[in-house]
């Protein structure tokens, strides 16, 4: 067999990114967690033998993507040559080393070839449950907030620990599902090595080192090259948003100078005392995934295209937490941080960036109790994904009730009253929430919940944007703040757990994303379009639009 | 049906109309350029001519069997009816709020598709049923009237109603329904409980609305077919294909057009399940190629693989996420923007990408000479030698090997690099996506037979099998006009679906039996207006998953009356099941029932086995041609055979190409072709696949 052309590294990159496709495809369906299964809450990829990351399915939500790529050089870094071997499976749950809480497993499985160790395949997933407080911000320490397995082997050999698996069924409330999805994750990387084998047969190839030389030099200098378009310049941000108990400041630099781009979050709050805390890590993924949408979408994410993101934030503050800082609801401040990077992007990219938008999703987790402790109803656990809206694009309104930057999608509402004693009155589109502009806001939605006869409800309330709107860009106006209140008006606390008790109705009212562009310069063809779809009022459109028809 | 009826199938494609007419001197096709503004006129041009090759009279025929693409791109170009739609008060913006997700994840600029009801003819109800199908909130016969006349002042032409858990008691919809029909007869009504009664609101909600949006054109179409055919001798019933491979009557396809969407596709699925019957294969995928998309179907048991749900009307590249789900039976198929016309292109990184653009037919491949300039996989192809310039298309299409050298030459790398890079792309696209297909559904695709056809697919599917580690493919003969060969061997069919959820250690044996009784009740009315008395099938299958996880899977059980000892029956079945997809099951969870689904169909009369070959002499060849083998990364010298020379029983080894009128078969080097009793290609690899 030749050795390898360019056309065949081209045939080879675009056959990993289908491997690492069918390893995505593989945990979706064998995983327990719903937010795997419906919401595709995971991540899948290829690592070369230094740990660099060759591939990555695209299936995925970004906060995973982008930091599982770091993940596994702490695991080559934990594991070294001598104690790597043919059949080990590495496993962690280190908010600190993994994907930024205890809820993700990231797996790491050596991929031998001919008695030598070539790669690494890993994924990641979010568990049902891990023991502890349970998925909310209330913690104080993460030792609160359930069992952290330290980097360690799942399988040593071929052969799984037994005393892991015992300790972790000890630990978490759902034994079977946890311990099931770590299962998968197992399968998922096995599944993807025999593919890789299937392909390094067909292109006649012992090792990756040439494949991996490709495929980053080519990610890398796309990348630089997309941001040697940027503007040189320093450009700054700051977004004050609601936090836990007290406001948090996010202040980001970003310095543009030829191909090179770095981000610095100095300025930004320090910690909360409460979950709500996001490891570097999960910051720097979000952070990256914002500026590649921007920059460079295009470009396959590997480590190749994320390295020229040089990206930090002073250790300690609230977007870098140390241990033991409390970390469970990361997701609420991580899905801000885009808004904060490309506000500041927009400086020297305007036209490109959206406005900011609701971005943090509206997770509702809510325990039913039986309001009679001696009725013997069984108490069930609901979990929904909700999104607001999105930013208004330069030359796009904004998406209603979709969810960026997470990937994941919300639950049909029949199938959640099937999981647990709620009615869910209304999950509807919530007018005139839309921040104004030339291009306007997405619309956010109203949610109203209820238990059924015989029921309380708990709330894990972790919402955002309910003090501090989306604001607008280039002259549009500011999202609607969201709202959680009962639906007698009075009001709830917007993070934290709270009773809702039986005959009172939860209502959640879920930001709208900003406007972009001055609402005057809208066409008036589009504003007749929103007030007969009834998304603005007509005294809206007389007002901030200035329309008189 | 005797073998001696004379029956016709008839498939109106977005190009090409196609007539296959089954006689006792054997098949008569014809294709006919597809007739946007009058469909039908194809139809009757096409049955005339092909009457005429076959010498009998259009009074003669017996049967008239259709499926159309029609459906589907009225609801692509959003040509269908003015609709309202009517639902719970709270819910009003289900269709337009979907999943909350983006199928893109880093295109900033992304827009979602638009709903096909604007929210501003999207209606509410104060009203509410549980999951459990009590009564929250009683609908109030006020609130009826004054629903009834907002939709009369709306002039709409079409109503679709759905209400939160109407799958579980329908009252309600029923109520307003009949409010409706008695105030305005005329108004074509589709009710959810009624079209697709399964639990989970979005895809219901798309399934009714779709029904109701297309039903008045689909109506009118079928209407002015039964007429022009009468007027032209033809009184034949007339049967339409349903998407799940079955046919139905033309009332019933009228009143549920959305069961049409997929049904030339479908054709093709049951063209390929009928060679794998007559070559006794249980285990087979078929490889469907054209001009811009390759389709690709499971066919196990003789059956196409069947799903209870699919996604219509891609906006975004086919890409998933990006349509409409809706819950009708379908058969599943994959399928992505790669065929003869795909566009090849350099990306951002300089790497070469081919489609899912495609040149299509205008201005089509640039070799055509047509003014295309893009390189597409046609093109590819003839530079590679396999394809004859002089000989495309039984000569009736002339190629210029020169005008795609240009269009090559616009990707800055060699000829030879571009062309063997274009094809070895699009062969990985479609491997990959026949890939994820199997691994979604458990499956294990080298112990798979290939059955191939299309214009581009015996191209293809040689290099397709290597990369998949296939090692046998058939071609059958005909494959040009598949989808309406498929028609003339389907069954009766209609599957008919309930939401009824339970846990299995709560199964109710009185409840079940009585939904499944009335499905199958349902189901045996449906094929009763085709086949009543035909002899018949009934195909269970329950939706079951373990409790806490999001999607069912499907899980036959014997149709017969349950009792509370079943449980154990059930729940060892599911596990068999899961087993199968995931390879392992999970002790102490708790098991759910979602959804019941009834399927009936008419038995298939025996297939006559093929007669099969597995080796035999080698047959003459009547020249050379060079053509690049992929694998091998080299020219090889191949022998050209006409496939007419390769009587059953007769062999070349590859390298080799087939010609015939429509297209060329490529045998790589690793293959040889055998003739087979039934004027197949049987291609088996030399040696056993590593």
């Amino acid at each position: 067999m030749k050795p390898p052309t360019g056309i065949d590294y081209q045939i080879m990159w675009n056959r990993l990114i289908a491997v690492v496709e069918e390893q995505a495809t593989t945990l979706i369906r064998t995983a327990f967690s719903t937010s795997v299964r419906e919401a595709g809450d995971l991540s899948a990829g290829l690592f070369d033998e230094d740990g660099r990351m060759m591939a990555q399915a695209v299936t995925g939500t970004p906060g995973h993507v982008n930091a599982m790529a770091e993940s596994v050089t702490h695991f080559a870094a934990r594991f070294g040559p001598q104690e790597t071997f043919d059949g080990d499976v590495f496993v962690t749950n280190d908010p600190w080393h993994g994907t930024g809480h205890l809820h993700d497993f990231t797996m790491v499985t050596p991929v031998f070839r001919n008695g030598r160790h070539i790669g690494y395949f890993a994924s990641t997933a979010h568990v049902v449950d891990i023991g502890g407080r349970g998925f909310g911000p209330d913690g104080q320490e993460v030792f609160e907030e359930g069992l952290l397995i330290p980097i360690t082997k799942f399988a040593d050999r071929g052969e799984v620990h037994p005393l892991l698996i015992e300790l972790i069924r000890a630990n978490v409330r759902t034994p079977d599902q946890s311990v099931g999805d770590l299962y998968s994750l197992a399968a998922c990387n096995a599944a993807g090595e025999r593919r890789l084998h299937a392909m390094m047969d067909e292109f006649g190839i012992d090792d990756l080192a040439g494949l991996s030389e490709f495929i980053l030099e080519t990610s890398r200098d796309a990348t630089r090259a997309a941001i040697a378009q940027v503007p040189d310049g320093v450009y700054r941000n700051t977004m004050e948003v609601d936090g836990y108990d007290a406001p948090v400041r996010m202040a980001v630099t970003l310095t543009i100078a030829g191909a090179h781009l770095t981000a610095d979050f100095a300025g930004t709050s320090g910690p909360s005392r409460f979950g709500v805390n996001v490891p570097e890590v999960y910051t720097r993924a979000y952070a990256c995934y914002g500026l590649k949408c921007a920059i460079a979408p295009l470009v396959p994410n590997n480590t190749g295209s994320l390295e020229p993101f040089d990206i930090t934030a002073p250790a300690g503050s609230i977007l870098a937490a140390k241990r033991p800082a409390p970390v469970s609801t990361r997701h609420v401040l991580g899905h801000l941080v885009p808004d904060v990077i490309l506000g500041a992007l927009h400086q020297a990219l305007p036209g490109v960036v959206p406005a900011e938008g609701a971005s943090s999703l509206w997770n509702v987790q809510i325990s039913a109790r039986a309001s009679d402790p001696d009725s013997g109803l069984p108490g069930r656990e609901i979990l929904m994904f909700n999104s607001g809206g999105t930013g208004a694009r330069p030359a796009h309104d904004g998406l209603s009730a979709t969810a960026f930057p997470s990937g994941v999608s919300t639950m049909s509402v029949e199938a959640t009253e099937h999981v647990g004693p709620i009615v869910v009155w209304r999950k509807d589109l919530r007018a005139g929430s839309g921040g104004a502009g030339a291009q306007r806001g997405g619309l956010g939605q109203v949610i109203e919940i209820e238990a059924r006869a015989g029921y309380d409800l708990y709330v894990n309330a972790m919402f955002e944007r309910v003090a501090h709107p989306a604001r607008g860009r280039a002259g549009g106006g500011p999202g609607a703040a969201g709202r959680v209140e009962l639906s007698d008006g009075t009001p709830l606390k917007s993070k934290g757990r709270q009773k809702v008790a039986n005959g009172q109705r939860l209502r959640l009212s879920l930001p709208g994303g900003g406007g972009h562009g001055d609402p005057k310069a809208r066409a008036r063809d589009a504003v007749a379009r929103d007030i007969a779809a009834g998304f603005i009022s007509a005294q809206t459109a007389k007002t901030e639009y200035g329309y008189d028809e | 049906m005797p073998d001696d009826d004379i029956r016709v199938g008839v498939d109106i494609g977005g190009t090409f109309t196609d007539v296959a007419l089954a006689h006792p001197g054997g098949i008569a096709t014809a294709k006919i350029l597809t007739d946007y503004t009058a469909p039908e006129q194809a139809i009757l041009d096409g049955m005339t001519l092909a009457a005429r090759e076959a010498g009998v009279a259009l009074g003669a025929i017996v049967q008239v069997i259709h499926g159309t693409t029609l459906v589907t791109n009225a609801l692509i170009e959003r040509q269908g009816a003015k609709t309202a739609f009517i639902t719970t008060e709270g819910f009003r913006d289900v269709i337009e709020m979907r999943s909350e997700n983006r199928f893109e994840q880093y295109d900033l600029n992304l827009e979602l598709p638009k709903p096909l009801v604007p929210r501003q003819h999207r209606f509410t109800l104060p009203e509410r049923i549980a999951a459990d199908g009590t009564v929250l909130r009683p609908l109030d016969a006020r609130d009826v009237t004054a629903m009834v006349d907002a939709i009369r002042d709306g002039g709409f032409d079409a109503v679709a109603i759905g209400l939160i858990h109407a799958y579980a008691n329908d009252a309600h919809e029923q109520q307003m329904a009949q409010a409706l029909q008695a105030a305005a007869p005329d108004l074509a009504l589709s009710i959810s409980s009624v079209i697709s009664p399964q639990m989970r609101e979005l895809p219901r909600f798309n399934t009714v609305i779709a029904n109701a949006y297309v039903q008045p054109l689909v109506a009118a179409y079928l209407g002015r077919l039964v007429t022009r055919l009468g007027e032209i001798g033809v009184g034949a019933p007339v049967f339409m294909l349903h998407s799940g491979g079955g046919l139905i009557s033309v009332e019933t396809a009228a009143a549920q057009p959305v069961r049409l969407l997929e049904s030339g596709p479908a054709g093709g699925a049951i063209f390929a399940a009928d060679y794998a019957r007559a070559h006794g294969l249980t285990q087979v995928l078929s490889f469907d190629m054209g001009g811009t998309t390759a389709k690709i179907c499971l066919i196990e048991d003789g059956r196409p693989k069947t799903a209870s749900a699919f996604e219509v009307a891609r906006t975004y590249r086919f890409k998933k996420g990006s349509g409409m789900t809706v819950s009708t039976p379908v058969v599943e198929m994959v399928e992505i923007g790669a065929g003869g016309g795909s566009i090849a292109s350099i990306d951002q990184m300089g790497r070469l990408q081919v489609g899912p653009r495609s040149a299509g037919s205008a201005p089509g491949p640039a070799c055509y000479g047509r003014g295309g300039k893009e390189p597409t996989v046609t093109d590819a192809n003839l530079l590679l030698g396999r394809l004859d310039p002089d000989s495309f298309a039984g000569g009736h299409i002339a190629l210029y090997p020169e005008k795609a050298t240009q269009a090559a030459d616009r990707l800055q790398l060699s000829a030879q690099d571009a062309a063997f890079g274009i094809t070895e792309l699009v062969d990985e696209n479609m491997a990959n996506a026949a890939r994820v297909h199997a691994v979604e559904n458990g499956r294990d695709i080298e112990h798979y037979t290939m059955v191939a056809f299309g214009g581009g697919a015996p191209l293809h599917a040689c290099r397709l099998c290597e990369k998949l580690g296939i090692s046998a493919l058939i071609i059958p003969p005909g494959a040009g006009v598949g989808s309406a060969l498929g028609f003339l061997k389907a069954p009766f069919s209609f599957e008919a679906a309930r939401g009824l959820f339970q846990r299995l250690d709560a199964f109710e044996p009185a409840t079940v039996n009585a939904a499944v009784s009335e499905m199958a009740a349902e189901a045996n009315a449906f094929v009763d207006a085709g086949a009543r008395g035909v002899e018949r099938t009934t195909k269970l299958t329950a939706m079951m998953r373990y409790a806490g996880q999001g999607w069912e899977i499907p899980v036959i059980l014997p149709h017969r009356a349950f009792t509370a000892e079943d449980i154990a029956m059930i729940q060892a079945a599911f596990e068999t099941a899961y087993r199968t997809l995931f390879g392992r099951v999970i002790d102490g969870l708790a098991v759910e029932i979602t959804n019941w689904r009834v399927t009936v169909s008419t038995k298939l009369p025996p297939v006559a086995p093929a007669e099969r070959f597995d080796s035999g002499a080698e047959v003459a060849a009547i020249g050379t041609r060079r053509f690049f083998d992929t694998a091998l990364r080299q020219t090889v010298d191949a022998r050209e055979v006409p496939r007419e020379a390769l009587k059953p029983g007769l062999r070349v080894d590859g390298p080799a190409i087939i010609v015939e009128t429509d297209t060329s078969t490529i045998v790589t080097s690793a293959f040889s072709a055998i003739g087979q009793g039934d004027g197949c290609l049987r291609l088996i690899r030399k040696e056993p696949a590593r």
